[in-house]
């Protein structure tokens, strides 16, 4: 929850709920997108440097540039399109 | 496990409004019928048979484990395996196998009439095809994400994998073939369609050198500007058309086009991926489900008539589209929207990897299938809304209707499909075309459909456009099918060749690229240029073929399974993927049967070889006719030596299976099981499990 919402004066409760819906439909509106960007492997960097960091920091992690090169060249090396 | 509990009374209602809408379709039809009938009787079988058949299928027979640990948990690395939340590998999963296929047969088929291809889709859907996708991407899961050549040999042995591989790179030749024809025909003396689609190429490598080097990886982005040159292109095409001095740069015969295509596809193949293909293949993913969408939403608001008779004259085997009749030729004219032995290429290997848990097998393998199953139906919509004389006009070869407009109405309008020479030279001019005459392949049939679908669901007017971007949209695709097809047939034939000479199996050494992809466009190339030069069209030819490899390699796949489900205990269920697959044997081997030995030459090969030779012989052929007898005689040979090599393959392979099957009952079989060990999924019941965004978790 956004921290705002519970600090400073007591809000009106018309205006909590109006706050709460806003948050929810922005919450739905991210998660469409971060869906959205999944599907299309728009977010596939920041899943490999989140999982690069984790699991071997001391190793240098690949630029975007070549991240998406060998992704690509990974990806199109087998069956990925049908009739 | 459903039987015994009550049924909610959705599942009822489901089930009486498909019985209505299948008895609306089948058997009261009127004059015309309305188009919702027939989506609504689509889409509720697809209901039912998800709900109650894939669910008993997951349940009894495959056993599936929420608890197992998936090959992309087990062996998660971050880049092929990746535990993936279950819609997003749905997305990718109906992304892959969502070709051309279901949108070109079930508008060839359509000559028939609406009725036998719409049954065929629906039962071939639900029983056949998408059985088999979720059947081997079960049993390809439980094998660390094998393919199907692999399980081929591991479960039928060497003979088995052989056939698998030597299958699915024919079939993939002729696929790419095919398509090229349909290319070809859809942008024949068409500035408009030939220039938008020449203008996706230097926007392909736009947006790819944009992804690689001004913002990497950015999908979204280089897509959004990609599809805004694409609409760009399809509006510049129409000025394209009327200009003085560009349009006749882009009006060509056949024969240049399937040269270009050809000089493209070995470009695009020895190209590096991420200039060309990658780009092409984002665009075209885009294009192709935003359209889907588009046109089942307007199908579902607009609800037009169905004017094709539910069952035409053609039944006896002399449609003009395609000869032989409806046994068994529906059944291999349309493979891919019931079933298509292409996915198991996909259910096996690339998506196993990214499933989080076996529960998802039903949605991604079965549902996906379902989806598109609909495609298909939409096709089949699409050809069918338009006049059957228009329709045949289109569709039929100038070898059978002749190349004069005239004359051709004529010949249709006398099958009882009336047509008037005005109507389709009036068609033609709102589509922007010179003529619509003889463009065979299903291409433009369905793009006129699309086109006056969507043209009305916006207010009518801008016909052209539409058919424009229709053509855009099947060719963004079928190009993108060719590329990928063209390299994963260079790998193949790299693997093969490296067997004998082990420098050319070095998939990264470019003489070996360039020597390889030279044979793989050349052997489509050959297939495309005979196509281009038949008189008949060459679809009629090409069409069958690539059905009975289709047919062949579902039937290798459903072999696998059935081999597998026996040998795991399972053959009192043997049955499930049994079925199918002794209907597709049945039916390819009487469809090759005929093409070999029919003595029509519109239907058997050899006939039609004997037929052309007579004539050549006899001197009766016209000059031009006569030039390229000899050429077309030896193709049709050739065509039949390919027919009988699948029939060999299909029988090999289901005779490895059955002798098998028979060793493992009598107690003799010595194989061991190919499944991986069970091991416990850390992903299931712990955090992951109510996480929201779960395709993070390998993260």
């Amino acid at each position: 929850m956004s921290p705002h919402l519970g600090s400073g004066e007591p809000a009106k409760p018309q205006t909590l709920a109006a706050a709460a819906l806003r948050e929810q439909g922005a919450a739905a509106l991210r998660a469409l997108l971060d869906t959205v960007r999944a599907l299309t492997g728009d977010d596939s960097y920041e899943r490999y440097l989140a999982r690069h960091r984790a699991l071997h920091p001391e190793v240098p992690a690949l630029s975007p540039a070549d991240f998406y090169a060998s992704e690509i060249e990974r990806r199109y090396s087998g069956v990925s399109r049908c009739c | 496990m459903t039987s015994r509990t009550p049924l909610p009374w959705f599942w009822v209602l489901i089930a009486l409004l498909g019985a209505a809408s299948l008895a609306q379709v089948a058997v009261f039809r009127g004059e015309t019928v309305n188009a919702a009938w027939l989506l609504a009787a689509a889409v509720c079988t697809y209901l039912l048979a998800y709900r109650f058949y894939s669910a008993w299928i997951a349940a009894k027979v495959l056993c599936v484990d929420a608890t197992r640990a998936t090959p992309a948990e087990r062996l998660d690395n971050g880049r092929d395996f990746v535990p993936t939340h279950k819609w997003v590998v749905f997305g990718h999963h109906f992304a892959a196998i969502a070709g051309p296929g279901p949108l070109i047969g079930p508008t060839l088929a359509a000559q028939f009439g609406y009725l036998p291809g719409t049954l065929w889709i629906l039962v071939g859907g639900v029983l056949g095809g998408a059985v088999q996708d979720m059947v081997i991407l079960f049993l390809s899961t439980r094998r660390d994400g094998r393919s199907i050549g692999q399980m081929a040999r591991d479960e039928l042995g060497n003979v088995g994998g052989a056939a698998a591989l030597i299958g699915t790179f024919l079939i993939m030749l002729i696929l790419i073939a095919v398509l090229g024809l349909v290319v070809v025909n859809a942008m024949k003396h068409s500035p408009w369609a030939t220039s938008t689609v020449a203008a996706t190429i230097p926007i392909a490598l736009v947006v790819g050198l944009y992804l690689r080097y001004l913002r990497p990886g950015r999908v979204l982005e280089g897509t959004t500007i990609g599809l805004v040159l694409l609409a760009l292109a399809v509006l510049g095409g129409g000025w394209v058309s009327t200009h003085d001095t560009l349009a006749p740069l882009f009006d060509h015969d056949a024969l240049p086009l399937a040269g270009g295509i050809i000089v493209y596809g070995f470009a695009a193949a020895v190209l590096p991926v991420w200039l060309l293909l990658a780009p092409r293949d984002y665009l075209s993913t885009f294009v192709k489900l935003g359209t889907v969408l588009l046109l089942a939403v307007c199908i579902a608001v607009l609800r037009p008539e169905i004017h094709m008779p539910a069952v035409t004259q053609f039944v006896d085997g002399t449609g003009p589209i395609f000869g032989g009749k409806l046994f068994p030729f529906v059944f291999i004219t349309i493979a891919c929207g019931a079933i298509s032995g292409f996915h198991s290429l996909i259910s096996s290997g690339t998506t196993p990897k990214l499933l989080t848990s076996e529960a998802d097998i039903r949605l991604v393998g079965y549902g996906s299938m379902l989806l598109e199953s609909l495609v298909a139906v939409m096709a089949l919509t699409a050809a069918t809304v338009l006049e059957p004389g228009v329709y045949f006009a289109i569709n039929s070869p100038a070898g059978v209707v002749g190349a004069d407009l005239t004359k051709a109405v004529k010949t249709i309008s006398g099958w009882g499909f009336p047509v008037t020479a005005a109507q389709m030279q009036g068609l033609a001019e709102q589509m922007g075309e010179a003529t619509l005459l003889s463009r065979t392949g299903g291409a433009p049939s369905l793009a006129v459909g699309t086109a006056s679908i969507l043209s009305a669901a916006f207010g009518g007017g801008l016909l052209a456009v539409w058919y424009h971007f229709a053509i855009m949209f099947e060719v963004l695709f079928i190009l993108t099918t060719l590329d990928a097809g063209t390299r994963v047939g260079r790998f193949m034939l790299q693997d093969m060749l490296g067997n004998v000479v082990p420098a050319l199996g070095r998939t990264s050494w470019y003489p070996s690229v360039l020597l390889c992809s030279a044979l793989v466009v050349a052997g489509w190339g050959y297939f495309l240029y005979v196509g281009v030069i038949d008189p008949n069209g060459g679809v009629n030819i090409l069409w069958p073929l690539f059905g009975i490899s289709n047919q062949m390699l579902a039937s290798i796949a459903l072999a696998v399974a059935t081999g597998t489900l026996v040998r795991t205990g399972k053959a009192r269920f043997a049955w499930v993927t049994g079925l199918p697959l002794a209907w597709l044997a049945f039916i390819t081997t009487w469809a090759a049967g005929e093409k070999l030995f029919s003595a029509d030459p519109r239907v058997g090969f050899l006939a039609a070889a004997r037929d052309l030779s007579d004539k050549l012989t006899a001197g009766v052929l016209p000059p031009e006719k006569a030039a390229v007898a000899p050429q077309l005689i030896f193709n049709q040979q050739l065509d039949a030596v390919l027919t009988a090599l699948f029939v060999c393959l299909l029988w090999t392979v289901i005779g490895a299976m059955l002798l098998g099957a028979r060793r493992h009952l009598a107690g003799t079989c010595t194989r061991a099981s190919s499944e991986a060990p069970y091991q416990p999924s850390r992903l299931v019941g712990g955090q992951f499990h109510g996480a929201a965004g779960s395709e993070a978790a390998g993260s």
